[in-house]
């Protein structure tokens, strides 16, 4: 009988096929709001090596107990597909839906920014707030507070132009997403 | 019907409802007010283990000899931890266990009160779902879908933490109502699209294999697999969780597969077309190396638990439903086709496999001086093979020598530790066995180190007058580390030696059993079936070749078809790479 020749490698165990990239996904879980729930996400992702990008979660149906966890992790398809399933195995969790395979669906954060200043310095600040939309939501004579949703990209930019004029805090929530159109997940 | 109750009856109700009649546990303060309500009961019979492992792991071998859902009842902190490896080795081998837990009253909960610990923060991960009870009026529901989870779907343990408090305050307890959870609906049938295209390609087949798992047995799928492989004719192996789902006597069994399993049934994995594999989970221990496993091959795979599909090996076509229902589909798209196995490829495909076979992989050097392990395990099954027996086993050597030469033509009847590979395991797994089956035969087939272990259990036995019979293969060395040391560690014996053993006879004796100690090959047959007629425990020491190795054997970081043979004389330390002597 033929065999085929072996590659280099000697791993025993299953590595990553070097054809699949690693690549972000963000993942909507249903969950029953109930003690250790999250615990129980979180614990799997560490458990079994996953990385964790971003986790939000609250309670969105309160008569019916249901969470939304929503959660950005990174991996292969093949990971990918794993972290759903064993997601899916959780008892408490209701679906797990992987919102970057839906294609378009709205992925936002928002951001508390604090920046310090006086004189020209704040005023600069206001005006950088002013483009990206940002919204004073605190103000004393030496330090704004903005608020800022939108794409992580342009938290991200919005906080790279603030950090020349005083900026000293920075507090994300993680991205929550939905898809677009009428169709519910 | 509603009734008022605390929240201790209401254990003993919901345990009777889910039709419990065996509890293995240890008391403690944190769960009196259920042993209370035990003692005020006859329905329900506890059995008091010598150590909270060792109630998990009887009530697993109670689980997996009848099917049914173990269960178990200890103490908070110290019971709780102790309980973990039995839960872990049986969410790693899917056998379904309720154990209940007792915990420190609600309001002390967090404040490291004696004998707390965060049960269910320490079981999460050993566990398929865990509870804790905060107050009495969920302690049914809780329960009862405790059972429900345990034994549906993919089968694993379940906890149920219940504050002492919670135990004493009254509530109101409902039977239980429909069999469904809100949230929990393991996928039972498999898409019909799959199934005929699995069927397909399983028809068109040139080299086929079956590879089956302990899934087939969880599933009650054993004879429909049975038929399935005789529709076929093809060749069928089985990993060590799965034996006995098909009989070893029939000539379509190749035998075990994996790092000891057979040349014939690694060989016919390496080199198939296609891959039926049903109910197994492509273990590290059964693909070896896994960029080289089965390079050429289609693979099918069903599992009732979609994680295990494409986790470790991609598959061409991964069904996710229960064996027992896919097999039937299949078996009805099989009729409808019409289906005929390509007769010449398949008279080819066994021609080879015979070849392989001819080399009689488990072949071993006899000795009339010397007990072989292998030879002891043969005997052990020659003289046993008529009678009823189920057979438990330890883990190391002794083990897999088990899985090799004791053949197995039902299912049921083998419990080991396959995921975990705990020590240990194999003597309490008796005791719940013996206890689901009084009147049969019920052998531990044990190692001198790992029997140790969990020894404490033959208090049990002795207690309850289980007459298991604990069958020691003993070579004075935790043989599997002292095989991996000569392997790969240039022969340095680093703590493998079993020192000051105890006299096993003399122990069996203080345990109130029988102790038969057999150190030739001439005397071996009439020490077993003393062994057999005796009414009581037994410890049979038998005394065993101490430097044999455990063939064949994949070696780490090699593929299905590079494996040693016993007789080989190659250099074993030469066949393992530096990067192989990484791997566990």
């Amino acid at each position: 009988m033929s065999t085929t020749p072996i590659p280099a490698s000697t791993s025993h165990y299953p590595a990553a096929p070097a054809s699949q990239k690693s690549e972000p996904h963000t993942l909507s879980v249903l969950v029953d709001n109930e003690p250790g729930v999250l615990a129980r996400v979180i614990g799997l992702f560490s458990g079994r090596g996953y990385n964790i990008d971003s986790l939000t979660v609250s309670e969105t149906e309160h008569e019916k107990h249901v969470s939304r966890i929503t959660i950005v992790t990174r991996g292969t398809p093949m990971v990918i597909e794993q972290i759903k399933n064993q997601l899916e195995r959780l008892i408490p969790i209701h679906r797990v839906i992987d919102v970057t395979l839906t294609g378009q669906a709205i992925e936002h954060e928002l951001a508390l920014i604090k920046v310090q200043g006086t004189g020209d310095q704040r005023a600069h600040a206001l005006r950088i707030a002013n483009d990206f939309d940002a919204r004073v939501v605190d103000d004393t004579t030496e330090s704004f507070v903005f608020e800022i949703s939108g794409a992580t990209e342009k938290i991200e930019r919005c906080v790279a132009a603030l950090l020349p004029v005083g900026l000293i805090e920075v507090s994300r929530s993680g991205i929550v997403a939905i898809t677009r159109g009428v169709a519910e997940m | 019907m509603k009734m008022e109750m605390t929240g201790a009856e209401m254990v003993l109700e919901a345990l009777k409802d889910q039709g419990v009649e065996h509890l293995f546990g240890y008391p403690g303060g944190a769960v009196l007010p259920i042993y209370d309500e035990i003692f005020k009961q006859k329905q329900i019979k506890h059995i008091l283990v010598r150590h909270e492992q060792g109630a998990v792991h009887a009530a697993e071998g109670y689980s997996r000899s009848t099917g049914k859902v173990g269960c178990v009842l200890v103490t908070s902190g110290p019971g709780a931890t102790n309980a973990v490896t039995g839960l872990a080795d049986a969410l790693m081998d899917s056998i379904p266990i309720v154990c209940i837990t007792g915990q420190v009253p609600t309001h002390l909960i967090g404040n490291d009160a004696f004998q707390e610990c965060d049960t269910v923060g320490i079981t999460r991960p050993a566990t398929k779902h865990n509870y804790l009870v905060k107050n009495v009026d969920d302690l049914p529901r809780v329960l009862h879908e405790a059972f429900y989870v345990a034994a549906n779907g993919r089968p694993g343990p379940v906890v149920v933490d219940i504050p002492k408090d919670v135990q004493f305050a009254k509530g109101m307890y409902e039977r239980p109502k429909n069999a469904e959870h809100k949230t929990y609906r393991p996928r039972l049938k498999g898409d019909p699209d799959k199934i005929r295209a699995a069927v397909e390609l399983i028809a068109k087949a040139k080299r086929p294999v079956f590879y089956t798992g302990g899934g087939i047995i969880n599933a009650g799928a054993s004879e429909l697999l049975r038929e399935f492989v005789r529709l076929t004719g093809y060749p069928i192996t089985s990993t060590l969780m799965g034996l006995g789902s098909y009989p070893a006597s029939d000539r379509q069994w190749l035998g075990m597969l994996g790092m000891h399993g057979t040349y014939e049934a690694n060989w016919a994995m390496h080199d198939c077309d296609v891959m039926i594999c049903l109910g197994a989970r492509f273990d590290d221990r059964i693909t070896g190396r896994v960029d080289a496993f089965s390079p050429g091959s289609k693979k099918i795979h069903v599992d009732i638990d979609a994680s295990s599909i494409n986790k470790n090996v991609h598959v061409d076509i991964g069904i996710v439903g229960d064996c027992a229902n896919v097999i039937t589909d299949m078996l009805a798209v099989w009729r409808q086709m019409n289906a005929q196995p390509d007769k010449a490829a398949l008279a080819g495909w066994w021609k080879q496999i015979e070849t392989w076979r001819a080399r009689k992989s488990l072949s071993y050097r006899k000795s009339d001086d010397i007990i072989k392990p292998q030879y002891a395990i043969q005997r052990l099954y020659e003289l046993t093979r008529d009678k009823d027996v189920y057979i438990t086993t330890e883990v190391g050597q002794h083990q897999m020598w088990a899985a090799q030469f004791f053949k197995f033509e039902d299912p049921r009847r083998w419990m080991t530790s396959g995921g975990l590979g705990t020590m240990g395991y194999g003597l309490p797994a008796a005791v719940g066995v013996q206890m689901a089956h009084p009147g049969s035969l019920v052998i531990d087939i044990a190692g001198e180190a790992s029997v140790q272990m969990t020894m404490q259990e033959m208090s049990t036995a002795a207690q309850y007058h289980l007459p298991i019979k604990i069958f020691i293969l003993n070579n004075q060395y935790m043989g599997m580390v002292r095989q991996w040391q000569e392997l790969l560690h240039g022969g340095r014996y680093s703590e493998s030696y079993s020192e000051s053993l105890p006299d096993f006879v003399k122990l069996a004796e203080a345990y109130r059993g029988v102790g038969i100690r057999c150190e030739k090959p001439a005397d071996l047959d009439a020490a077993i079936l003393e062994m057999i007629n005796v009414d009581k425990p037994v410890i049979f020491d038998c005394m065993v070749d101490q430097n044999e190795n455990c063939y064949p054997m994949i070696p780490s970081g090699r593929p299905h078809n590079e494996m040693i043979l016993g007789d080989s004389g190659e250099n074993i330390e030469d066949a393992i790479s530096e990067e192989g002597k990484m791997l566990v």
